[in-house]
């Protein structure tokens, strides 16, 4: 019992742990910021595409539903060995700088994009079709129902699950440290191989965790203020 | 023909959904100011109608005139037209995430390019109107449901359309709050508003309605002024619809 505390909870390794590992956990604050902003916009546009009407955007609609069918499916780490091995390997230069961390927002976002397009039309199928046959009958365009009647409340509805995929998606920068970039994991493994303890993996993990949980609890806050602003009181 | 003087012309006006056919040639027509009132069970094709005058539902045959244009065609700017006619829902589907005077002003705002101030001004003239001018901050579910369908008729005016169709708009109601929106539906006729009104509450139909058209299986079995209709029904379905209404004591 006390080898185990030791090897991971020794009040100091896990201190001195704490600057080489932040170091690295800058690196994948970054990762996901970047990859997070970028999968809401991409998600949102592919959700949109799935859901447009008629017959002539059918190639469309299959695009969007093949690109979410074979990037949902494909593990990341797969993803990251044809992104960060494959692609440069093509020699394209000039189209791709050749940062690790370039690949790294690449693959997550492709990924991540595919989860969240799926919860996004999730919740745009969620609102009732009435609220935009309502919107049309006023005379709003198919676009502008989208925007001002379905959008927000889809958008309402989806940040519990939306939030799940983003944690996921943060905890999943991590992984990007097989491939050499040097981020909390990996300070983390040089930590241990330079003092052998592993306080340094555990120093990790608290980051990641201290990361997840305000954000957990902001999204209840949000929903919870929403309810008692729109909702009838409660009976 | 004389079918340019009416308002609103409907001539043949057929709707299938898939095999089912739902209305079969329909013939109505309307005039300004006109108030008519569409009767029947549920099924015989009311809704519908209304929704292919509004474009809601595209019809597979047939010819609608409104104000001279006939709307039925692939060259209809959908969006421009329904901005001249409003309409209001059995659901009320006032819109959950924004408050009683963004409902209101939405369309105006987006739709027609009014200025926010212009529109709020406007919107707030027709909550004192509805009788909601102290509302205009809350979301429709903190609402009642009279409250909630006279709103959604502030939001529908709001366009300024110039034919309004109401589609069972009490029927979602309780008893008690019926009387509130018909009040105001009646308001609306003594305006002089154009109507098409497709309703269950009959003797609401008999004080409004210039006209009353009575539906079966997707046809106008009959129609004429209320007193002809209510009283000396021609056709035996006539009779036996109303019957059961006045059994039911809604008349």
């Amino acid at each position: 019992m006390g080898k185990f505390f030791h090897a991971f909870f020794s009040p100091l390794d896990f201190l001195r742990a704490v600057p080489q590992v932040w170091d690295g956990f800058q690196t994948n604050i970054k990762l996901m910021v970047i990859a997070e902003a970028l999968v809401l916009v991409f998600a949102l546009l592919v959700a949109i595409v799935r859901g447009l009407p008629g017959r002539a955007s059918f190639p469309l609609r299959a695009l969007a539903i093949v690109y979410t069918d074979v990037f949902r499916g494909t593990p990341l780490i797969l993803v990251l060995f044809i992104v960060l091995l494959g692609v440069p390997a093509l020699d394209m230069t000039g189209i791709f700088d050749r940062s690790l961390f370039f690949y790294g927002i690449v693959s997550l976002t492709l990924v991540y994009t595919a989860y969240v397009t799926e919860v996004y039309r999730a919740g745009i199928e969620s609102v009732h079709p009435s609220q935009r046959m309502a919107a049309r009958s006023l005379g709003l365009s198919y676009t502008q129902a989208l925007r001002f009647v379905i959008l927000p409340q889809a958008f309402r509805r989806v940040i519990p699950p939306l939030l799940n995929d983003f944690i996921g998606l943060q905890k999943d920068t991590a992984l990007i440290t097989v491939l050499g970039l040097t981020e909390a994991a990996a300070q983390a493994g040089f930590y241990s191989t330079d003092y052998f303890n592993y306080a340094g993996f555990t120093v990790a993990a608290v980051f990641f965790i201290i990361l997840t949980i305000p954000l957990a609890r902001f999204t209840d806050h949000l929903i919870k203020e929403r309810e008692s602003r729109e909702r009838a009181q409660a009976v | 023909m004389e079918t340019n003087s009416h308002f609103v012309t409907l001539e043949n006006v057929t709707k299938r959904f898939g095999d089912l056919e739902v209305l079969h040639g329909i013939n109505l027509t309307v005039d300004l100011h006109q108030v008519v009132c569409l009767i029947g069970a549920s099924g015989s094709g009311k809704s519908t109608l209304l929704r292919c005058i509004n474009l809601l539902e595209q019809v597979d045959d047939g010819t609608i005139v409104v104000d001279g244009q006939a709307i039925t065609g692939t060259k209809v700017d959908v969006n421009a037209l329904r901005q001249r006619i409003g309409i209001v829902f059995q659901a009320f589907n006032l819109f959950p995430h924004m408050n009683v005077l963004e409902n209101v002003t939405l369309a105006p705002i987006r739709a027609r390019g009014m200025s926010k101030t212009q529109a709020r001004l406007r919107a707030r003239e027709l909550l004192a109107l509805i009788g909601l001018e102290d509302k205009e901050d809350e979301y429709p579910d903190r609402l009642s449901g009279g409250q909630q369908q006279r709103v959604a008729i502030a939001r529908a005016l709001a366009m300024n359309p110039n034919l309004m169709l109401l589609d069972e708009i009490t029927s979602a109601l309780d008893p008690q709050l019926v009387g509130e929106v018909l009040a105001l539906v009646r308001t609306l006729a003594h305006e002089g508003m154009t109507m098409i009104i497709a309703t269950h509450e009959m003797s609401f139909a008999r004080e409004v309605a210039d006209k009353v058209c009575f539906l079966d299986a997707g046809v106008i079995l009959e129609e004429g002024p209320c007193d002809q209709i209510f009283s000396a029904p021609r056709e035996e379905r006539t009779r036996e619809f109303l019957q059961r209404v006045i059994e039911a004591g809604r008349l």
